[in-house]
């Protein structure tokens, strides 16, 4: 074929040039540590000691033995249970609260998203003020009824919600944008064919706004399941992952067992473990939300 | 059945007055259009009977109880939306079945509803597809489907014809002039379509800038606009408008004189109006006949095939249109002889209110 037919038609080498760049990032920077990661978990690799060879499933066998390990999977778990449908219920409450023109619902969109932009570093401080025992604001508020202050970052039941309300708080911004996004995609005229077909608001709720946004709430899910599987900084500023290993997350394992214990091998499948898990969970959702309906 | 009647009914959005102390009465069982240009009021007036709209001022009755108080739903009227507003995630049975099931019908009566409903119109077939599945004109049908299963006192239709192709347009108005006939029930129906307000209704509401211009049957409309507006908006083509002046009476029906100097005997009495007085003649393509009269030189022929259309030049610049049936002869550029149906013509003040015989 003839050159100035461009494109479209037979292949040409120009064509991978446009792609190049993308593809080139794509392997070095995802494709090629995802492999290199699983090759890894297969290995026993210490940062000082250097690569001992290959030990077939010996990492995921002691992984399995540790019994901090365990702990960190079913905290992570927990905290995921716990975050997530937070994620979803709150984002969309606040959603549907502020999905109007109101200026004042502009601006506490804002304020809501707001905390988003700030780091972890910042959002754990001003969060330990709040939970100071003696001093913060929540047990100033509780002294206000004459309760006595609690200590929830030492408390092996309520390190971990703390640690869950904190991170809803800090990021609460994104599923209520993605909700509000997906809301304004309703036309006004199924709300106003409903007002005449008698619906009440729970009814509308319920049979035209939900439903509308079904693929908007498997979204909003499946991201917090991805995120919230990966916390690790608020967790280490605020608790450092006690008391009693109680709110110690995966990514605090994997980052202690291959940045201070130099266990590169050992590292890497407790990671593969958290990829696992992360994927089973996110097509778990996605299976969910197609199953509801077509 | 009810009347329906709006009484001294205003509402403006902002600073901007869209109905401007509107009153109307519908008897029952009328298929009342609303026709008139964009932003003319007409789907705010149809929006407020329905109740997604609130009302500035006055009250809507529907059958002896006063509307405009309570929730759309309780009104006993269901609308047909321009772009249908089907529940894109319910099944055509589903949809059809909502609003039955928000009022607690028991579900044998909504089965037979909606079996009765998707008989008339032909869409059994397509009760468990989804609006998704469906072509506009099935999705048209299963709106009005929508509407039936609610037996309302009173249908609405919000220009539910827009969005068709020209075909299926003609075919569904003849449809819904059939479910009209069939259900009796009232029916009122927006548009800025003449044809479909000229075909389907039995009263026709003229509108323009939030006011009635005329209330009358189709031919009422058509054979005696009451303004220039009506005069100019029903009819295609669009009635010739030419400025004229009166010059004198003639059995006591009023002379007037065309931009070329040939005159009109109208049949407009000639009582109370001084010679002189600038006046605009009004007369539709089918009331101007070539052969004698005032000179014209062709500027566009028109084909239709049954008729065709002939734009013409009268000496002062302005254009004149007549129709002749079948094909012409002309050549674009010839000079014809028009001479205007003096019985058929409407005359114009300067405020544009026709002057009657």
């Amino acid at each position: 074929m003839a050159e100035a037919e461009g494109g479209i038609g037979p292949s040409h080498w120009t064509n991978a040039a446009f792609v190049a760049p993308y593809m080139l990032i794509l392997l070095g920077m995802l494709f090629m540590p995802l492999c290199l990661g699983i090759w890894l978990a297969f290995q026993d690799y210490d940062m000082l000691g250097g690569w001992s060879g290959g030990v077939g499933i010996e990492n995921f066998q002691n992984l399995l033995d540790d019994r901090i390990f365990r702990g960190t999977v079913r905290n992570t778990l927990k905290f995921v249970l716990m975050t997530t449908p937070a994620f979803v219920a709150l984002g969309l409450f606040l959603a549907l609260a502020l999905n109007n023109t109101l200026r004042r619902s502009a601006l506490l969109r804002a304020i809501f998203f707001g905390s988003s932009v700030l780091s972890v570093t910042i959002v754990t401080l001003v969060w330990r003020l709040v939970y100071l025992p003696d001093r913060g604001l929540l047990a100033n508020a509780l002294g206000l009824f004459g309760l006595p202050g609690v200590d929830l970052m030492t408390s092996q039941v309520w390190a971990l919600p703390a640690i869950a309300i904190v991170t809803v708080w800090w990021i609460i911004g994104l599923p209520m944008t993605l909700f509000l996004a997906g809301l304004q995609q309703i036309p006004p005229e199924l709300y106003e064919a409903a007002a005449l077909d008698n619906a009440g608001r729970w009814r509308t709720l319920t049979g035209i706004t939900l439903p509308s946004i079904r693929r908007t709430i498997v979204v909003v899910a499946v991201i917090e399941v991805i995120l919230q599987f990966q916390l690790f900084g608020q967790a280490l500023l605020i608790t450092g992952g006690g008391p009693d290993n109680s709110t110690r997350p995966m990514v605090q394992f994997i980052y202690e067992a291959g940045f201070r214990d130099l266990q590169l091998g050992f590292a890497a499948a407790a990671s593969q473990v958290l990829f696992a898990l992360m994927l089973i969970a996110a097509l778990a959702q996605f299976w969910a939300g197609r199953r509801k309906g077509v | 059945m009810a009347d329906l009647s709006l009484r001294h009914v205003s509402k403006r959005f902002g600073q901007v007055e869209v109905i401007r102390d509107l009153s109307l009465e519908i008897p029952s069982g009328e298929f009342a259009v609303f026709l008139g240009p964009s932003g003319c009021g007409k789907s705010t007036l149809l929006r407020m009977i329905a109740g997604l709209e609130t009302l500035g001022a006055g009250e809507i009755h529907l059958g002896g109880a006063r509307i405009d108080t309570i929730a759309p739903g309780d009104r006993g009227v269901a609308m047909v939306f321009q772009h249908y507003a089907l529940y894109p995630h319910m099944t055509v049975r589903q949809n059809m079945a909502f609003g039955l099931r928000n009022i607690a019908t028991p579900p044998n009566e909504i089965e037979r509803k909606i079996a009765d409903a998707a008989e008339m119109l032909e869409i059994a077939e397509l009760l468990e597809r989804k609006p998704g599945q469906l072509s506009g004109g099935q999705r048209q049908r299963v709106a009005i489907g929508r509407a039936i299963v609610k037996q309302p006192r009173a249908f609405l239709f919000d220009e539910p014809l827009s969005n068709l192709d020209a075909a299926l347009r003609s075919r569904t108005r003849i449809e819904l002039a059939r479910l009209h006939q069939r259900v009796r029930a009232t029916m009122i129906f927006v548009t800025h379509d003449q044809v479909e307000a000229m075909t389907m209704a039995t009263r026709i509401v003229v509108m323009n800038q939030g006011r009635i211009e005329q209330i009358g049957t189709p031919m009422e409309i058509y054979q005696r606009p009451r303004t220039r507006f009506v005069a100019g908006f029903i009819g295609a083509p669009a009635m010739n408008f030419l400025p004229v002046a009166a010059v004198r009476e003639e059995a006591g029906h009023l002379v007037v004189t065309l931009p070329g100097g040939a005159s009109v005997t109208t049949t407009v009495p000639a009582a109370g109006l001084r010679s002189g007085a600038a006046l605009t003649l009004g007369v539709r393509a089918e009331h101007v006949h070539p052969g004698s009269g005032a000179p014209a030189r062709v500027d566009v022929i028109e084909r239709l095939g049954e008729r065709t259309l002939v734009y013409a030049n009268l000496s002062d610049g302005s254009t004149i249109v007549y129709d002749e049936p079948g094909d012409v002869v002309l050549q674009v550029g010839e000079t014809v002889h028009i001479a205007i149906d003096g019985a058929a013509a409407h005359l114009f003040d300067a405020q544009g209110m026709a002057l009657h015989g």
